[in-house]
């Protein structure tokens, strides 16, 4: 028998706000995450794109000195999330050997692995710290939060770029059906904003060009988009089945009715613009858990503000939804917070737990003119989602052609 | 120049404290780094590469398993940079 499974925390730190709470206000009010960087090396390598969207809060305000020593930044941001969350939690009371970790990157410890890499060249392979592999290894920060909770039911990371971190909540759920844990903390961290990734994006004319103006750069759906905005940061949700949350008397955010997966095979960055696969994740994701299309009345979709990637999502909306689409309030939170890769699946999952559990849509900003060709019901000012029965999704699409799709429900 | 014994002990008070997190004052030379201040091998090779980039000393990986306490670290470093 399928059991429910529910949300019971959450923590965050993101371009908007250094908790999960902080960065859902910053969304409501509007706000935008994208800053020009200060960093010396942006106008050293003369880097086309000079802003993105860095963390509000900066690990070294938070955590202990030895702490940031041994960690990647990934690895920072992800003891950051996973404290609020389990704080937030209330710091259940299980045995360690009930549970696990799904965590999630897109990239890993790049920092640590091109420092190391600088050291290695200019000093000699003797400088090369003994924690350099197991700070830039992708299982980092997973391990971290593993670590620091003691949990012992399994620590696992995925790694599937942008959708990195919606996999990792429904690889928690499927734990959590298997039985291997009572309780499971999922998210994901990104910390890639590197002179390598921005080089590389802006080399496939994926970033934005907007250096003029950052906050305005990530415009999900406007005819003016012309690219991502990277951002960094992590999320985490405690996620754990209703039994054992009820039988503590924890406060519920809302159900993680499940989810599902699938893959276009079709190319190794372009969206399949027919977007079939994804509307088949998303589909699986709302009926494989026993809610009809009809419940979903909000979206929070991937939106990255491309050119092209806005639009196949859009597809495989209306692949799904057919003429409802047209009355689900649809939000892209990535104009605020820039795309935090491998942790935007997790901060996403929280704000649209967080829809659900106040009954509000957040806003989409700098929405100016809106694309013809994508027809979307888009919320640009805090909306009231109503009451009744209430079932939302969150798409996460990434390079590798994978699409994730997780599907909630409001308690 | 090389440094005297009490700068020694002092910066290599601060790369403890550093990697680890113990306080620099309870960084004695009768110490033991395992068994005393629960430094773990990683840690220890750490301290021991950053500390011959700072008092521009050699410590050779064989030397460093008899390295038992702050004390010892202090004398080799000390000795090696006469």
């Amino acid at each position: 028998m399928t059991k429910k499974i529910v949300i019971t925390g959450i923590g965050a730190t993101t371009p908007i706000g250094g908790t999960a709470r902080d960065s859902w206000k910053a969304l409501l009010a509007g706000e935008s995450g994208a800053r020009t960087l200060e960093q010396e090396w942006v106008g050293q390598y003369e880097l086309p794109v000079t802003f993105a969207a860095t963390a509000q809060v900066q690990p070294a305000d938070v955590l202990e000195r030895h702490e940031l020593k041994r960690l990647d930044p990934s690895s920072q941001f992800a003891l950051i999330a996973g404290r609020e969350a389990w704080a937030d939690a209330g710091a259940p009371e299980v045995a360690p050997e009930r549970l696990a970790i799904d965590w999630a990157t897109g990239i890993g410890g790049v920092w640590t692995l091109l420092d190391a890499w600088d050291t290695l060249r200019e000093r000699g392979p003797r400088r090369v710290l003994p924690m350099t592999v197991p700070m830039l290894m992708p299982n980092g920060p997973g391990a971290a939060v593993g670590m620091d909770l003691h949990a012992r039911a399994g620590i696992r990371t995925v790694v599937s770029a942008c959708a990195s971190s919606t996999e990792s909540l429904v690889n928690a759920w499927e734990h959590l059906q298997d039985g291997v844990a009572d309780v499971v903390i999922a998210g994901g961290s990104e910390a890639a904003i590197h002179p390598v990734t921005i080089a590389s994006f802006s080399s496939m004319q994926a970033l934005s060009r907007r250096n003029d103006d950052p906050a305005i750069a990530s415009r999900p759906y406007d005819v003016g988009r012309d690219g991502f905005v990277m951002g960094e940061g992590a999320a985490a949700l405690v996620l754990e089945t209703e039994e054992h949350a009820k039988a503590r008397g924890a406060r519920i955010y809302a159900e993680l009715l499940g989810g599902a997966i699938t893959s276009d095979a079709y190319h190794i960055t372009a969206p399949d613009p027919e977007g079939s696969a994804a509307a088949r994740a998303m589909k699986a994701a709302i009926e494989g858990a026993g809610a009809s299309l009809a419940d979903v009345r909000h979206v929070n979709a991937h939106a990255t503000s491309t050119p092209v990637g806005d639009i196949a999502e859009y597809n495989a909306l209306r692949r799904v939804f057919g003429d409802a689409l047209d009355d689900i309030a649809v939000t892209a939170t990535k104009a605020s917070t820039g795309h935090l890769l491998g942790g935007a699946g997790a901060i996403e999952s929280i704000f649209t737990v967080l829809a659900l559990h106040e009954r509000t849509a957040p806003p989409t900003i700098n929405l100016d003119d809106q694309d013809p060709e994508i027809p979307l019901d888009v919320v640009t000012s805090p909306r009231p989602l109503g009451d009744g029965d209430l079932v939302a999704i969150s798409n996460s699409f990434g390079f590798g052609g994978h699409n994730a799709v997780a599907a909630f429900r409001a308690v | 120049m090389a440094a005297t014994r009490e700068e020694v002990l002092g910066g290599l008070a601060e790369l403890i404290n550093d990697e680890t997190g113990i306080a620099t004052d309870t960084v004695e030379l009768d110490k033991s780094f395992t068994d005393d201040l629960d430094i773990d091998s990683i840690s220890m090779m750490t301290i021991v590469v950053n500390a011959e980039e700072k008092f521009d000393v050699k410590i050779p990986d064989e030397e460093v398993k008899n390295l038992k306490t702050v004390g010892d670290a202090v004398d080799f470093i000390v000795n090696a940079q006469a």
